[in-house]
């Protein structure tokens, strides 16, 4: 973890030329992909007027590593309660939200309805609650969905190696936790209260997945919580530590930004720092950058990106995305019985996400995966 | 050239097009163009995308002619790689097998050792194994010895398009291994086909460079033609290529026994 974060903070990304970036495209080439020092000169402001050359060399990239192959997945939201404390987010403890958690019946009623539409795939999600969501909740709820889906993946609270050997037993294979940002001020400042508080046992959750059997981690910073250039450059040094050290792992990156849109209703005003919004073009940088430097790993774009942005992303970079997507409690089936987490912005539905990708002549593939 | 004058086996069953399609990146039109195109008598198929409920499994886009080489393809070790194999054949894709292990999300290379635990599982249930190995001379005895029907070293890094990188070990394999040797992974494009086909390997296995090509029929019938011509030119015994330097017409030991 202190390699991470001390080779975050000591990136100063202003000091890369044009040349730096030139010499990075340069290497993309190679099969084996981007340097440590390519990765950065690609994160850097430097590499901005060249953003069609990044985004041509993504392309190339994503082409070897995955064909024209888009796995579509759905998020099923089963419970919003929620014990931390993030000052940015919808479910926050303390926010006056409409509360729930799904029965199991309710579950398997979300799932029979999801399933209808052909996808394979479902992400589970919580908060973050020891008292409503704990490990033998999620458990049950995975093995319900296992009767439905063929690969589930969970994002809730981190856990410890038992819970998620017994999560794993039950069928889940995927886990995303995202550190939010890797600024540990930061981190402190947005995470007042709540386990959540401590960064360390966060930051060593995809380690402790993969020791309880999981398949795969996810990782993601929510950019604009503190100097996305860090945080993107920390996101692709956490997930490559973490490949090196299980190599079998499957590592996904996830690409969620905090919108410039100050104002916005689902967005706090004051989340206690200093926003730093990512325009679109900057992000669309971070995801060619993660594309070229993790050329292996899937790539995910969420919701609150617009259609246009999504539709095009995905030529480009991702190998991911979300479908019919409802992000509150529930809502698949019957309406939602709690309230979403943050407002999405692509609204479309499996057949419409298909017909879009089939045009762009890409395949969609509802799954690729076997539970072993 | 007549495929039919040229036939090879895999276990009892006989096949006359050396073009396999292989499983990473699939839509219909590639295996339409495969089939139509570059001939292919077989196509490999990754289990985990075979025994989707979608409807659009692309199980049921492959034409019942053509013979569905299942790989274990997502297996870590030779255990999961014969759960798989196993649940291939429950699924009734006959006794084929390509046995695929790979413990390796960045480089995607498999793992001889394991591969070649699960071929003696495999075989000794009546698989007819092809493990997928770096073409290292060892552990292809261990494969032919765990009872291998065939051998499919890779060229390259699989999706790397970067030809026959292990040319010399795939030629120690021609020269000691007494099984088809199929070249899987690393063939970007008609030439490399070519090239390993001269040096005499029985097929050749390739996804991505036909996948991703700008048009796609058009690269199948390219594969079709470079791998007869690569056949060919093997059959009539290539004659001696230096890789560099010239040779001398008039041999500087002439003088003797004049």
């Amino acid at each position: 973890m202190l390699a991470v974060l001390e080779q975050r903070n000591a990136f100063d990304y202003e000091k890369f030329t044009h040349v730096d970036v030139k010499h990075a495209l340069e290497e993309t080439l190679d099969f084996r992909g981007l340097s440590l020092q390519g990765f950065m000169a690609l994160l850097s402001p430097a590499a901005a007027p060249l953003l069609e050359e990044l985004a041509q060399a993504a392309q190339r990239v994503k082409k070897v590593h995955f064909g024209n192959n888009i796995s579509l997945f759905t998020p099923l939201y089963i419970a919003n309660y929620c014990e931390d404390e993030c000052t940015y987010c919808g479910f926050s403890r303390f926010n006056k939200i409409k509360r729930a958690k799904l029965t199991d019946w309710q579950i398997e009623s979300e799932c029979k309805e999801i399933v209808k539409s052909g996808l394979e795939e479902v992400l589970i999600l919580t908060g973050e609650s020891q008292a409503f969501s704990n490990y033998k909740y999620i458990g049950q709820a995975c093995k319900t969905a296992k009767k439905y889906f063929r690969a589930i993946g969970i994002e809730v609270q981190p856990m410890n190696v038992d819970e998620y050997k017994y999560l794993h037993n039950s069928g889940a294979d995927f886990v995303t936790v995202f550190q939010e940002t890797y600024d540990t001020d930061v981190y402190d400042i947005v995470h007042p209260g709540g386990r959540k508080r401590i960064f360390p046992y966060r930051f060593d959750t995809a380690e402790r997945a993969l020791l309880g059997g999981f398949r795969g981690v996810a990782f993601g910073a929510l950019l604009g919580l503190a100097d996305f250039r860090k945080d993107a450059l920390a996101v692709g040094l956490h997930a490559m530590q973490i490949q090196k050290k299980f190599p079998h792992a499957e590592i996904s990156i996830s690409c969620p930004r905090i919108r410039p849109i100050l104002g916005d209703d689902n967005l706090p005003s004051d989340i206690g720092v200093p926003l730093t919004p990512v325009t679109e073009e900057q992000l669309l940088q971070i995801i060619c950058a993660y594309r070229l430097f993790l050329p292996f790993a899937n790539i995910t774009v969420s919701t609150r990106e617009n259609e246009k942005f999504r539709n095009e992303i995905f030529k480009i970079a991702a190998t991911k995305i979300s479908a019919g997507v409802s992000v509150g409690v529930g809502g698949h089936g019957e309406e939602a019985v709690g309230d979403e987490q943050f407002e999405i912005d692509d609204v479309r539905s499996v057949p419409e996400i298909c017909k879009m990708l089939k045009n762009a002549k890409l395949q969609p593939v509802m799954s690729e995966y076997m539970y072993l | 050239m007549s495929n039919i004058a040229d036939p090879w086996k895999l276990g009892d069953y006989e096949f006359t097009s050396r073009f396999i399609l292989g499983s990473g990146k699939y839509s219909v039109d590639l295996i339409d163009a495969s089939v139509k195109h570059a001939g292919a008598q077989i196509i490999t198929l990754a289990l985990r995308r075979a025994s989707s409920t979608a409807d659009d499994n692309i199980m049921n886009y492959i034409p019942e002619t053509v013979t569905i080489l299942p790989n274990t393809s997502g297996a870590r070790n030779a255990e999961e790689a014969v759960k798989v194999a196993r649940l291939a054949r429950k699924l009734g894709c006959k006794d084929f097998v390509k046995v695929e292990v790979v413990h390796d999300s960045k480089y995607l290379l498999p793992d001889n050792y394991e591969t070649a635990k699960a071929t003696e599982i495999l075989a000794n249930e009546g698989f007819v194994v092809l493990p997928y190995m770096y073409p290292d001379l060892n552990a292809a005895r261990d494969m032919v010895n765990a009872g291998a029907a065939a051998i499919m070293p890779l060229g390259a890094p699989i999706g790397s398009n970067k030809g026959l990188r292990t040319k010399d070990f795939i030629r120690i394999l021609l020269d000691e291994i007494d099984l088809p040797i199929i070249v899987d992974a690393g063939i970007g494009k008609p030439s490399h086909a070519t090239e390993a086909m001269e040096m005499g390997v029985t097929a050749v296995m390739a996804n991505t460079a036909i996948a991703t090509a700008g048009n796609v029929v058009q690269m199948s019938n390219a594969f079709r033609l470079a791998i007869e011509a690569g056949r060919l030119g093997y059959l009539a015994e290539t004659g001696r290529v230096l890789e560099a330097g010239a040779s001398a017409s008039s041999p500087l030991t002439g003088f003797l026994g004049e």
